[in-house]
């Protein structure tokens, strides 16, 4: 089953004691940022660092995403090279567009033959945090078959379109809704932005509400406080399950029936909302909230 | 010999005496005898109040080798006994026990008297800070002795404690030795370790930097186990007396410990009505009864009592309805002050009644849930909260293996790994808690029940709990920090561990 994307935790990769409890923290992904979290002294201590922590810590309760620096920059390639070699779950790589992508394609083809490793085991989430980027997204997402995702950085989308960022997140609407179409069209996770005010509970819940009603699939966490609020919003509530699991019932009662079609409450049933149903019943049975065997009834 | 927990012991300790072994927390219960009190009773014409510290000096029967005795309400703000010990060294006494219900760092001017000779014993309940050092390091003649605080109440009122003379530390005195700890500068609310001190001691001094007219209101220790009253500028510091606010932790583990210990309480069975409920004042403790209080609220539960040591949160779940009293032996923090001035149902109880286990019955037995702390936990569950893993001393039982004992669910909350080391172990360096007495350790990465505990281990069987053996607990560890190794110490024994009945359960050897 594939592993959920609710909550993407930003860990700072020149940490040690973060590093360590990283994987306790109770998000689904844990993303150990080379990037903006390391100052530019602490590049290589923080890349041996990672790739250490990647060796030694038992990280298999979460997805392990390393966020390495831009390929434009000295550290970008070196982040690669070094990072995928210990091979984590994840790369993400930051101003995203089809050409970084194909280039860490190509490079991850190679290190994964070295080292032995199933050739696409290692998957590719794109940072989405420029207006051009944003117009390309759907191509970014085609330019590899490693790409299992996108996320939204609108603090640096905001910057490149010389807009104010607020806490209310007008601005970022159209991004948020680009984003969650390319991404359902072609299969894959899309992730909100984080919510930079960790001690806003109430906003954080707002903001993904407001995120989720637009298509995105998660969120990301700058603190693991937010973990369980983003949980809380991306879980189907208890009224949504037990509406999904009755629509899948009236569905298999018309089909014993011989039915082609039904209705539950007076409201037809067509494709559509068993889709849903559908959707639902996997999410909880993925979250634990229900058995296979329950949600296959 | 050997305790029941395979520690081997001399027979005999210069400067201690005659050991007897730790045979098990509940091995010890027969008829006791309370020890009649020396005293010298006032007369109508007899003034209580002394101009000085020295004329009090002058009254008293000072003697070399006498044990005089300190209760540690002030904490780390305290005066009094650096004042007293100073005073009577410069009188040339020598050869002093000081038998304080904790020491702390504010104490560091007792190193030299114990390296001059004017201290040569010290009897505490938890040492932290330079003295500790110092006695870690072998620089006090005799070994110091280290009880739990139910247990300086019991050697006390026993007579295993001799006190020859208390100096009470006394937020506001009158004029006849009444004592309150509610009003003053230096105001600390209850008054709990000092009680068996002034009723058992062969002479008792009330010091105050607030004297007022008799009587006194409220009074927590009476004017008939007070001998004398002396009125000094100040007898600590506000700052170091109490915390201010105490807050609750923001750190990420931390919390995620509190959750499960949380739900681990939940899965017990124990959240109902008359629930009672007793934490530290720790980061994870609080956090700990935050939770708590959350589940309470959540299902409508009143619980009877919190007790111990009382911090603001408690006071806020007394204030919210969820328990319908307060066991306070000391206030942590102003929040804790305020209350037990102003709410009757926050009420005082001494060291005695809160856990001296030859009494007839102490608030530990009526305790259903004790969340802990510990700085070693080994395979058995024995809980170190004495010494570091360096053997340095850093602390001791106070409460520690008091409530444990008593509590129906002890639960230790602590992180599996701090500053590089392992928790868990093969052996703790100092046991201070018997294993037999911990039913639960909740770390972040894992939660271990003691074998002993069947019926709790199949409630938890039945939660989604990340339920492992305290062996797994400790391979876990050991992967991320590697195994460390043994810190070699002298022969010399610089502490003896005494378990709450006076039986010994370890000692603590001079380090390197």
């Amino acid at each position: 089953m594939q592993k959920l994307r609710r909550s993407m935790l930003f860990m700072p990769g020149n940490n040690p004691g973060m590093l360590q409890d990283a994987a306790i923290l109770g998000a689904d992904s844990i993303i150990l940022d080379l990037e903006d979290a390391v100052s530019l002294s602490e590049k290589d201590s923080a890349r041996i660092l990672v790739r250490e922590a990647i060796k030694t810590i038992d990280y298999s309760q979460v997805e392990v995403v390393v966020r390495v620096n831009p390929l434009d920059t000295d550290y970008g390639a070196l982040d690669v090279e070094v990072i995928a070699r210990v091979k984590p779950d994840t790369l993400m790589i930051p101003k995203a567009n089809e050409q970084e992508i194909k280039l860490v394609d190509q490079m991850l083809n190679q290190i994964e033959i070295e080292e032995g490793y199933v050739p696409g085991s290692i998957k590719l989430i794109a940072l989405i945090e420029t207006a051009l980027g944003l117009e390309n997204v759907y191509n970014v997402i085609q330019a590899s078959k490693r790409v299992v995702g996108v996320l939204l950085g609108a603090e640096d989308l905001t910057s490149d379109l010389g807009i104010e960022r607020t806490k209310e997140g007008q601005e970022i609407f159209y991004a948020r809704n680009k984003v969650a179409n390319a991404c359902r069209a072609l299969k894959v996770d899309s992730i909100d932005t984080p919510f930079t005010d960790t001690f806003d509970c109430e906003g954080l819940a707002k903001d993904t509400t407001k995120a989720k009603s637009l298509g995105l699939t998660g969120k990301s966490a700058i603190n693991p406080r937010q973990i369980e609020i983003i949980h809380s919003v991306f879980a189907p509530t208890e009224a949504e399950l037990k509406h999904a699991l009755r629509v899948l019932d009236a569905m298999e009662e018309a089909k014993k029936e011989g039915k082609g079609v039904c209705s539950l409450d007076g409201k037809m049933i067509d494709a559509p909302i068993i889709n849903r149903a559908n959707c639902t019943v996997d999410q909880c049975i993925r979250l634990g909230l229900i058995s296979g065997e329950d949600g296959a009834r | 010999m050997k305790t029941i927990l395979g520690r081997e012991l001399p027979d005999y300790i210069e400067g201690y005496g005659e050991v007897t072994p730790f045979q098990g927390a509940f091995k010890d219960a027969r008829i006791k005898t309370r020890v009649a009190v020396k005293l010298t009773s006032v007369n109508p014409s007899d003034q209580k109040v002394l101009a000085n510290l020295e004329e009090a000096f002058d009254k008293l029967n000072l003697k070399d080798g006498m044990t005089i005795s300190f209760h540690h309400h002030l904490r780390n703000g305290d005066h009094v006994l650096n004042m007293v010990v100073e005073g009577l060294a410069k009188r040339g006494l020598k050869d002093l026990t000081i038998a304080a219900s904790s020491i702390f760092p504010i104490h560091e001017p007792l190193v030299a008297h114990i390296e001059n000779g004017v201290v040569t014993g010290l009897v505490s309940n938890y040492i932290s800070g330079p003295v500790a050092e110092a006695v870690s390091k072998g620089k006090l003649k005799k070994p110091a002795l280290m009880q739990t605080h139910g247990g300086r109440s019991r050697a006390i009122e026993s007579g295993d404690l001799h006190i020859d003379v208390a100096f009470l530390a006394a937020p506001t005195a009158d004029t006849y030795g009444n004592i309150n700890g509610v009003h003053g500068k230096a105001a600390c609310g209850t008054l709990g370790y000092a009680l068996s001190d002034a009723e058992f001691a062969d002479q008792t001094v009330a010091i105050t930097d607030n004297l007022v007219p008799f009587p006194a209101c409220p009074i927590q220790v009476s004017q008939v186990f007070v001998d004398y009253v002396v009125q000094i500028d100040s007898i600590g510091d506000p700052a170091g007396i109490v915390s201010g606010t105490t807050k609750m932790t923001k750190d990420a583990v931390a919390l995620i410990i509190a959750k499960r210990a949380a739900e681990v309480i939940k899965a017990s069975g124990l959240v109902k009505d008359g629930m009672s409920f007793q934490t530290g004042a720790g980061g994870t403790s609080l956090a700990v009864a935050a939770e708590l209080q959350e589940i309470m609220q959540r299902e409508g539960v009143v619980g009877s009592f919190a007790s111990g040591g009382i911090t603001g949160p408690l006071v806020e779940m007394l204030e919210a309805g969820l328990f319908k009293t307060l066991f306070d032996v000391q206030c942590f923090d102003l929040e804790a002050i305020d209350s037990y001035r102003s709410n009757a149902t926050h009420q005082a109880m001494s060291a005695s009644m809160y856990g001296n286990p030859h009494t007839k019955g102490a608030v530990v037995n009526c305790l259903d849930i004790m969340i802990l702390g510990a700085t070693e936990i080994d395979t058995n569950f024995n809980v170190n909260v004495t010494t570091g893993s360096n053997g340095v001393i850093i602390g001791g039982s106070g409460g520690h293996s008091d409530t444990a004992a008593g509590a129906k669910l002890s639960i230790v909350v602590t992180n599996l790994i701090k500053a590089r080391l392992p928790i868990i172990k093969d052996q703790v360096t100092t046991i201070t808690t018997p294993g037999e007495s911990i039913d639960v350790v909740v770390t972040e990465r894992g939660i271990a029940v003691n074998p002993r505990r069947v019926d709790l281990i199949e409630k938890l069987r039945m939660t989604n709990l990340p339920l492992v053996t305290i062996e797994a607990l400790k391979i876990m560890a050991e992967k991320i920090t590697g195994i460390p190794k043994d810190v070699p110490t002298l022969e010399k024994i610089v502490a003896v561990v005494e378990y709450r009945d006076g039986s010994v359960i370890d000692v603590v050897r001079q380090i390197k």
